[in-house]
């Protein structure tokens, strides 16, 4: 069952539904498995198999989320977490070329990426792969033209007002302006993502001295 | 306590009835493409539904055997021997230690499940024993596959095969050192006949798409594209046109999703898909539907018939109904 809130994208109701979100995951009885936000709602996946199913589980989904929605709070409960980013040209392939294009020098490109806060909107298409919205307008650009065939694992890259990093070496068609060392997604680890929908984030800016002694 | 794998087969890995909780996160359940066929595989060796198995696709793998095993082999007919024997399938089977599986090819239907008492012992990760492909994680290394790899099995599974096969003597049969029974369980999601018909209900953007393109898809034949794979099976035939479409934004997909990219080539979404897509849905394939799909190779041709929500769960219900049937079979010849 999806619950969509609004059919643009909206900083404020993504908020709101990550909130609601972690209050379905507080509140979720055993036959609800998956609680997915997304841009602008929440899916609530059921097991059809699960021996507490009511009767009409879709009435039922509705409403859990309509109790859910009375009882969360504003704010999502989101944690604040800092990524470490080495903006170097070194990992910034596509640098350049957004400096050209937005008319704004590659440092200014790295303090004006790492001053603002972001905000995680969704996590998906892969594993750990964020979507963050608090992107400085002044550089907001299309996606590339050509997508890379090959965009290297930890590459912090950005197209319209968002940011992702990628956890894993991918094709992509955003512009790489940095990299981060951290290990973004280990499936041995709990949780195993960096990224969580409705964390906060801040992109702190590392030389690549301290990238490599963090790498 | 392992399975040599002598020769890996086009595409074979480990899998079982997947993950879940953790698509938030960007993690699909990955899992069994054929949930039906694992789960009749893993009840005929005395393994619950959802333990993990090997699944093996249109040409199998050379196996040999450590130790004493009990297998049943379920979903797509495979060309299959056991040494010098013909390997049955749908059915338990004892083999002794040494003893080499050669899965030549599928004669019938695309995905074969090979269970083995005691389950493949692969470390899970994630509350799964899943190979996904996409991200490189589960299963053995989170690859298909080589040859020369050992997979681990259960510790006692020799001791299980010995026991779960005594209570089965009733009914055994041996040839040519193949020891079974004299019983089967029907195969329940092989193609009678092409093109397979699948239930699907209208999809959020299913109005969005032009009146010839909505009579399309559910009048015209499609074809399974050979770049089809765990993640998504892509069709060719008509092109589907939405001409008002802008961009979606990203939401969630099922399994099932049936998208729509710019190229008016429809996708259905299978057990690897990813978590969240940007396509327009023309469709969702009903849940009982998917493993019949699940089913067809390259080339394999279906038809969409239209269906409510209220008749997919009913297909839900019929198929369950038809596993229990099977499984309670199953389950009276163990003598539980």
């Amino acid at each position: 069952m999806y619950a969509e809130f609004s059919e643009t994208l909206d900083l404020e109701v993504n908020e709101a539904l990550q909130s609601l979100a972690f209050t379905l995951r507080a509140r979720a009885p055993a036959w609800v498995h998956e609680i997915v936000p997304a841009l602008t709602g929440v899916a609530v996946h059921f097991d059809p198999e699960h021996a507490d199913l009511p009767a009409a589980p879709l009435a039922a989904a509705e409403a859990l989320i309509r109790e859910c929605i009375d009882a969360m709070p504003s704010r999502a409960a989101g944690r604040t977490i800092e990524v470490p980013v080495c903006y170097d040209p070194e990992f910034a392939l596509d640098v350049v070329e957004v400096a050209e294009k937005s008319g704004i020098e590659p440092e200014d490109i790295a303090l004006r990426h790492s001053r603002a806060e972001h905000f995680v909107l969704m996590v998906g298409f892969s594993p750990g792969l964020p979507y963050l919205a608090g992107l400085d307008p002044a550089l907001a650009l299309p996606r590339r033209a050509t997508p890379r065939t090959r965009v290297p694992a930890g590459s912090v890259a950005i197209a319209n007002l968002q940011t992702t990093v990628y956890p894993f070496e991918t094709p992509g068609g955003w512009s790489v302006i940095g990299r981060t060392p951290l290990v973004l997604f280990d499936p041995a680890r709990d949780p195993p993502s960096v990224f969580s929908p409705g964390d906060r984030v801040r992109f702190v800016a590392i030389s690549r001295i301290e990238y490599a002694r963090l790498k | 306590m392992s399975l040599l794998i002598v020769k890996p087969g086009l595409l074979t890995t480990v899998q079982d009835g997947g993950r879940r909780g953790l698509q938030h996160l960007g993690v699909v359940p990955c899992g069994a493409m054929d949930r039906v066929a694992l789960a009749l595989a893993n009840a005929l060796v005395g393994n619950h539904a959802g333990e993990a198995v090997l699944e093996i696709t249109l040409l199998g793998p050379q196996i040999e055997l450590e130790e004493d095993s009990l297998v049943a082999l379920c979903g797509a007919q495979f060309e299959a021997s056991a040494g010098d024997g013909d390997l049955p399938g749908d059915r338990p089977v004892f083999l002794q230690a040494g003893m080499r599986l050669n899965l030549r090819r599928a004669v019938r239907g695309t995905r074969a499940y090979l269970a083995v008492a005691g389950g493949i012992a692969v470390e899970p990760l994630l509350g799964s024993r899943s190979t996904y492909l996409p991200a490189r994680f589960g299963g053995l290394e989170g690859r298909a596959l080589l040859a020369g790899d050992s997979l681990p099995l259960a510790a006692d599974a020799a001791r299980l095969a010995a026991s779960r096969y005594d209570r089965l003597a009733a009914r055994a049969t041996s040839r040519k050192g193949v020891h079974s029974v004299r019983w089967s369980v029907p195969a329940l999601t092989l193609p009678e006949h092409e093109p397979i018909v699948l239930h699907a209900m209208p999809g959020r953007h299913h109005d969005e798409f032009d009146a010839a393109s909505q009579r399309a898809f559910f009048d015209s034949q499609w074809r399974v594209s050979p770049d089809s794979n765990r993640m998504g099976f892509r069709l060719s035939g008509a092109t589907l046109a939405r001409p008002q479409g802008g961009e979606i934004l990203s939401e969630p997909t099922c399994l099932g999703t049936v998208q729509v990219p710019a190229n008016g080539a429809p996708i259905v979404l299978m057990a690897d898909h990813q978590t969240t897509g940007g396509y327009p849905k023309i469709a969702e394939v009903a849940g009982a539907d998917v493993p019949r799909l699940a089913q067809l190779a390259p080339g394999g041709t279906l038809r969409f018939a239209l269906c409510t929500l209220a008749e997919a769960l009913e297909l839900r219900l019929a198929l369950k109904t038809r596993m229990a049937t099977a499984l309670r079979a199953i389950s009276w010849e163990y003598g539980k």
